[in-house]
């Protein structure tokens, strides 16, 4: 029998229930970085450089730390020098090395806005007096913005030990250039030899910022006994740990972390700025101290993800198989080594199954803030490009994008060009729904254009620790490691609840602090839903198997005799009638004469994350007058696995397609001749807003990922990657103009139009 | 230089307090009254994060010095529900999935109350521009209009039925 008649057999997964921590943020009770508070609390402030590259010859804080109010001055003499070693704490690749000399800038600043000290004082005036007292002696130095320029030989060097990895023989002069990757698959020369048809085109995007609403913000508590405690705002509590233990040359045990709630972060809170700042001034002043940025802080020097340059090369034959496709991608890093150049050319051509594919990427540094890890991180800068190229290929060869994209689509067996092969894939499956969705055949107005376009994302697992404990009365917690960023409190007690056989309202999901949870990778990665509900389904299914025991204790038959069904301890079918069913709250009821308290933990490193496709669909309208593009509709297709919350899914899809709406239109940095930001706020740094969009379709195609217990895939980074390739391609439908470098902004498309009719 | 002493109404309560001179209605409402409901996106009026209600009109509350809220009647996320009974918006926000961090929602809120205290039958337009002062980046707005729509139509029940 199947529990409440449902056909798959699930009771609670599936199912769209309100979310535990929601009358909490409906309410405005919910606690995020900056609305917590201790008693005695200082004020923290950054120091921050005016220029975009400079020696740092002096700092003088004499003046400063003399202020009345300033308990705690800092520069980066300060902190430990930390030697050069390769971190993979976070979600992108940094050493932390460079991410000590990020916090606090030792030597050189690399950007404007490059923190050269901190101060504590006892309320916000003081603090800012102490600031403008801090006199730093710098001797300005040539910078270099753009990725090409700073590729260039005789572009000003950022780091004079920067030598390019990834060339033989390795260089002996130093670089911009911090790294260079290579992924081949067979030969593209002998494959564009093959093809009839080539298409060959370069495109540019610019750097976009995750943000998120809330300002990173945290507040430090150090006691004499060196035991610090931070309460912060971030993708991951043991991130913040392992960095700050780091650079502040701590011992893990001596710092605890506690997650406040966090007001979005898309990968930018996989880092850390002000945590080691405040905890260092913390130490000095022996009181507690609360950091929060200023939103052009937050553009200033945190995030964004890369802007790039990639150019791509597809040769075809007149049927529309493609033979070779060859791809070379320049990824600004910012003022450290680490952009998301590596997944950008492992996601390029990974939703196809080619022959012959080269693809080589470039990690750049450059006078900009050190990148950040942003949705699906380095994919939708390659995406843009491929799948522009993509529609030019099927324009080409006069055949239906999502025709040609099926030919050559990805399956069960393909093998891609960094060595994975595919298994259990839906890239076909959104191709079809897609097609057959009334979206694709509606009629278009006049000056609109439709466009088409796929992504791709790996998906990840990794670390992760859960524990379920049943209450007296038969209801559960669920404790996990991983800050709840859009909705996975609920996922993860979904899960719990479809195992334990018990509504979802019956368990309350909790987000641990360092010290009263195993360690857990961070949020990031769409792996939580994946890695932590694993976890979190292990332990659940322990306290299972231990309520059956208990039963049988109670009941005096063999274990075997019972089995777990909707709640309760029932006979097996050829025990039926033998015993009366016990249910959870019985036997919670009897814990403490039965064995005591019932719970269980897991604490895993989940593998078999399952990839995630997405095809979109978007029409839209452009005004030939004033150069807008308006989004007229947009349906966004994804396989998801299997959706726990399906509105939680919807809402990562339409989301993501928000994002990349706002990339391919509108946002951008824009950075004057001396190397200064000239938009860090939220009225030139446009993101889109409510009456910028159309409602956002989503189609949720389910193709279980068959390693996880109940189908999971990850589904928050795929919905970024297709957007920027499907407007291009939609504009070029309307107005007959390839727009190849983002964003594609009203001046660049009236640009465009003029060209065009010349 | 000393401070100023400032009584006003918030969330239909007397309430006192002193600020500074340049101290905003929101740095009073956070730090000194402890309503944290109201948050900081921005400091420049662009995010919407800290809209609240004065003497009937949406402002941003970082935009408004907080001695501007003598005699003024004020009204927060915090007094959005009556005791636990949720309001409406309240409950779509939440039946309809219309938040993922929750960090503009308290904003998004307040800014469809007044909405809705002034149309109380808007279309998905009229939503889309009132709200167009409210950043959310997670949601994509699509679920945010949904919810404030459905609560629309609940409350101009609800309205219907106590008239009748």
């Amino acid at each position: 029998m199947m529990p409440h008649g449902k056909p798959n057999g699930l009771a609670v997964v599936g199912t769209r229930p309100i979310r535990p921590d929601g009358v909490e943020k409906v309410t405005g009770r919910a606690t995020f970085g900056a609305d917590f508070s201790l008693p005695g609390m200082l004020v923290g402030k950054v120091k921050r450089s005016p220029h975009a590259h400079a020696r740092i010859l002096a700092i003088h804080v004499e003046q400063a730390r003399a202020l009345p109010g300033v308990r705690a001055v800092i520069t980066a003499a300060d902190l430990p020098e930390i030697p050069s070693e390769e971190s993979f704490v976070g979600e992108g690749p940094i050493n932390f090395r460079d991410l000590s000399r990020n916090c606090l800038a030792r030597d050189k600043v690399l950007y404007e806005g490059h923190a050269v000290a901190a101060v504590a004082a006892t309320t916000d005036a003081v603090a800012d007096a102490a600031l403008e007292l801090i006199e730093v002696a710098y001797e300005p130095l040539p910078h270099v913005i753009d990725v090409e320029a700073a590729m260039a030989p005789e572009a000003p060097l950022l780091h004079d030990d920067l030598f390019t990895q990834g060339v033989e023989p390795a260089p002996t002069q130093p670089s911009n250039v911090a790294k260079r990757i290579q992924f081949t698959l067979g030969d593209v020369g002998a494959g564009f030899r093959a093809a009839e048809t080539i298409v060959e085109r370069r495109y540019t995007t610019q750097p976009v910022h995750q943000a998120y609403i809330e300002p990173h913000a945290c507040v430090a508590s150090v006691g004499a006994d060196g035991q610090c405690h931070l309460w912060c705002s971030s993708q991951g509590q043991f991130m913040v740990r392992a960095y700050c233990a780091k650079l502040l040359g701590m011992g893990i045990a001596n710092i605890r972390v506690t997650p406040a709630e966090i007001g979005g972060g898309f990968g930018g809170k996989t880092l850390v700025y002000l945590e080691p700042l405040a905890a260092a001034l913390a130490k000095r002043s022996g009181r507690p101290v609360k950091m929060v940025m200023t939103r052009e802080e937050v553009f200033r020097v945190t995030g964004p993800t890369s802007g790039g340059v990639v150019e791509v090369k597809l040769g075809a034959t007149r049927d529309g198989k493609i033979m070779a496709a060859q791809a070379v991608l320049k990824y600004q890093a910012g003022a450290f080594a680490g952009s998301p150049v590596q997944p950008g050319c492992m996601a390029a051509f990974a939703m196809y199954d080619l022959p012959n594919v080269s693809i080589t990427g470039y990690d750049v540094v450059c006078n900009r803030p050190k990148v950040a890890a942003y949705r699906a991180p380095g994919a939708p800068i390659a995406s843009f490009a491929v799948e522009s190229c993509m529609d030019e290929l099927a324009r080409a060869l006069a055949l239906d994008p999502l025709a040609l994209r099926g030919k050559n689509a990805a399956r069960d067996g393909t093998r891609t060009a960094y060595g994975q092969v595919h298994r259990d894939i839906g890239y076909v499956d959104t191709l079809a729904a897609a097609k057959k969705h009334a979206h694709y055949a509606a009629p278009l107005g006049p000056r609109q254009g439709r466009g088409v376009a796929s992504g791709f994302w790996f998906n990840v697992g990794g670390e992760s620790s859960a524990e379920v404990h049943i209450n007296e009365d038969g209801s559960a917690v669920v404790v996990s490691g991983n800050p709840d960023i859009g909705g996975s409190r609920a996922s993860l007690a979904m899960m719990a609840a479809e195992v334990l056989g018990i509504p979802m309202e019956r368990v309350r999901p909790i987000v641990g602090d360092t010290s009263s949870i195993g360690y857990s990778f961070l949020t990031g990665g769409s792996r939580v839903t994946f890695a932590t509900g694993m976890a979190v389904v292990q332990a659940a299914e322990e306290v299972v198997a231990e309520l059956k025991r208990r039963a049988a204790m109670i009941l005096d038959v063999s274990p075997d005799a019972i089995e777990w069904k909707e709640g309760a301890a029932v006979p097996t079918d050829a025990y039926l009638g033998k015993f009366e069913p016990l249910s959870l709250a019985a036997l919670a009821l009897k814990a403490g004469r039965t064995g005591g308290p019932i719970s269980a933990k897991a604490s895993i490193n989940a593998q078999g994350a399952g990839p995630g496709f997405g095809t979109h669909l978007c029409d839209v309208e452009v005004d030939p007058e004033t150069g807008k593009v308006r989004i007229v509709r947009y349906t966004a297709v994804q396989d998801v696995g299997r959706a726990i919350h399906p509105s939680y899914v919807e809402g990562q899809l339409q989301g993501g397609v928000a994002q990349g709406i706002g990339w391919a239109l509108n946002e951008e940095y824009v950075y004057d001749r001396q190397g200064r930001l000239e938009n860090p706020g939220f009225l030139d740094y446009r993101v889109p807003v409510a009456s910028d969009l159309p409602m956002i379709d989503t189609v949720l195609v389910e193709v279980p990922n068959p390693r996880h217990p109940f189908g999971v895939r990850g589904v928050g980074e795929v919905p970024i990657v297709p957007p920027m390739a499907a407007i291009a391609n939609a504009i070029y439908d309307a107005i007959g103009v390839r727009m190849t470098d983002l964003p594609m902004s009203p001046p660049k498309i009236l640009a465009a139009l003029s060209g065009a009719t010349k | 230089m000393s401070k100023h002493h400032v009584s006003t109404t918030i969330n239909g309560e007397p309430a006192e307090f002193l600020c500074e001179t340049q101290q905003t209605l929101l740095d009073a409402l956070r730090d000194d009254l402890h309503l944290t409901g109201s948050k900081e996106g921005c400091g420049s009026g662009d995010c919407g994060a800290c809209s609240v209600i004065v003497d009937g009109r949406l402002v941003c509350a970082c935009l408004m010095l907080a001695v501007e809220a003598e005699g003024r009647t004020i009204d927060t996320i915090e007094g959005l529900a009556q005791g636990d009974r949720l309001h409406p918006l309240q409950q779509h926000f939440l039946e309809g999935a219309a938040l993922q961090c929750g960090f503009c929602t308290p904003g998004l809120l307040v800014a469809a109350k007044a909405l809705l205290d002034r149309h109380p039958d808007p279309t998905e337009t009229q939503v889309r521009y009132w709200l167009a002062g409210n950043l959310c980046r997670c949601t994509g707005y699509d679920k945010v209009v949904r919810a404030v729509l459905a609560a629309a139509a609940e409350l101009r029940q609800e309205h219907e039925v106590e008239s009748a």
